[in-house]
């Protein structure tokens, strides 16, 4: 049985996994100007899945960082960022359409012209990853940029930050058994004129049982309350 | 959507009447492309959580983010247009005389209640409690489930966020009389809650009742 794992991705590419509870994911930017896309469903009932409002508004915050828990909209803990050395991850911003890619600066190639390297859109690769899962287009929803740094003025005009450099890494401790769709495609405020060309670690470890003073738990009494309900979740397994 | 015709028909909106819904209400109806759709918020600091599908296509409904994203802006007021998850206009924010309103807050729930106020509080009434009634009585015939409900605008409702990425609910940028139209793009279904909510200012801490009223370009 393997307890520890570590792959790499390039950027422009998805994947999805099914993570358990008490599993740490470390996501890791190894170029820099990464951008990781996330989208979380409770395994055993799709239905239930990751509700970026409902995680802002319970935290009184608009970025996600340390401390911080990603929520479901039953208002249980998906999983709890345990570390973070970025600082500032963008959970508004959505992702990248087909439509918003053909305005962007990058090779409009198709597989046949590009092979492999042809540039992907964002809501294509959920979509894809979505329905190896039995999901589709009315599962997206709101879904986390780890990486971009968005910033909003007091007219709520958004500005995606600096890139964070390479080796810059933050640690995402599941609390529910959770299926989890990501991508690397840019972030949709990229507006680099060349392709970023990014590559990011995943790695897994197993985590150790959360305890009374956990960081996370104890950010806020909310996170108190949204660990309870976890807990309540899996009361007698 | 051909099965659901009937079902179609007989939500579109025919005639200019301002009806009311109640706080802790719902309401649903289509509004004909190219028509507009007035919204009240009859007695001030009333949050109306809303939802809009593409009544030819409920599968393509409102997104908050695309909504966002193609403006590069949080806050919804004139000149807003209202996009799907595609990414597609379905309406757009026409005139608006409260001048903000929210789109990341989302609807209120038991579930949510428990982990922001307490977790006896999960008995109140809720928005998200609001659509499921709706969606599982009076508007079953559409075949709508939980996961059609994705994330809403909140109209008359102020949520700012500070430069340090903070998110405070702020009451005071509506009052009563103030409105906000939308045109519709496409063939527009338009889900309300009237917002129960008694736990933060969003509603003053009392809930009051809307307007809603189609008019004529």
């Amino acid at each position: 049985m393997i307890t520890e794992y570590s792959e790499t991705l390039p950027g422009g590419r998805h994947w999805s996994m099914t993570i358990r509870r008490g599993v740490i994911l470390e996501l890791t930017d190894l170029s820099g100007g990464s951008n990781v896309a996330m989208l979380i469903y409770n395994a055993e009932n799709t239905t239930e899945r990751l509700n970026l409002p409902d995680s802002l508004k319970c935290q009184h915050t608009f970025k996600i960082t340390k401390g911080n828990c990603l929520y479901t909209d039953m208002g249980r803990i998906l999983c709890s960022v345990i570390d973070d050395e970025a600082g500032w991850h963008d959970a508004t911003s959505g992702t990248c359409t087909k439509a918003l890619l053909d305005t962007k600066p990058w090779s409009k190639e198709n597989y046949q012209e590009a092979l492999n390297s042809y540039v992907r859109n964002g809501q294509d690769s959920f979509l894809i990853e979505l329905g190896k899962h039995g999901l589709g287009q009315r599962d997206l929803v709101a879904n986390m940029n780890w990486f971009s740094r968005v910033d909003a003025d007091a007219q709520g005009r958004l500005t995606l930050g600096p890139p964070y450099a390479s080796g810059t890494s933050v640690q995402l401790r599941f609390e529910m058994d959770s299926i989890v769709v990501f991508h690397t495609c840019p972030h949709p405020f990229n507006d680099l004129p060349k392709y970023p060309e990014t590559e990011v670690q995943m790695s897994l470890r197993l985590a150790d049982a959360v305890s009374d003073d956990d960081y996370c738990r104890n950010l806020c009494s909310e996170n108190g309350r949204g660990f309870t309900n976890t807990e309540l979740y899996y009361f007698g397994r | 959507m051909e099965g659901n015709l009937l079902a179609i028909e007989r939500l579109v909106m025919k005639d200019e009447q301002p009806l009311t819904v109640p706080a802790g209400g719902y309401w649903l109806g289509i509004l004909p492309k190219g028509r507009i759709i007035r919204l009240t918020d009859a007695h001030g600091n009333q949050a109306v959580d809303t939802l809009f599908f593409d009544a030819d296509n409920f599968a393509e409904r409102y997104s908050a983010m695309q909504t966002i994203q193609g403006q590069r802006a949080l806050y919804v007021t004139t000149g807003t247009v209202l996009r799907s998850e595609l990414g597609r206009p379905l309406g757009e924010i026409i005139e608006d005389t409260c001048g903000r309103h929210d789109t990341l807050g989302g609807a209120c729930a038991a579930e949510s209640n428990t982990v922001r106020y307490a977790l006896e509080k999960k008995t109140m009434h809720s928005c998200r409690d609001s659509w499921l009634l709706a969606l599982n009585t009076q508007f079953a015939d559409l075949q709508l489930k939980k996961s059609d409900l994705s994330h809403n605008i909140n109209f008359f409702m102020n949520v700012p966020v500070t430069p340090e990425g903070q998110l405070t609910f702020e009451d005071g940028v509506s009052g009563a009389g103030k409105y906000v139209e939308i045109l519709a793009h496409v063939n527009l279904a338009i889900l309300i809650s009237n917002c129960p909510q008694l736990n933060n200012p969003c509603n003053g801490y009392n809930p009051t009742p809307i307007q809603v009223e189609m008019r004529l370009q």
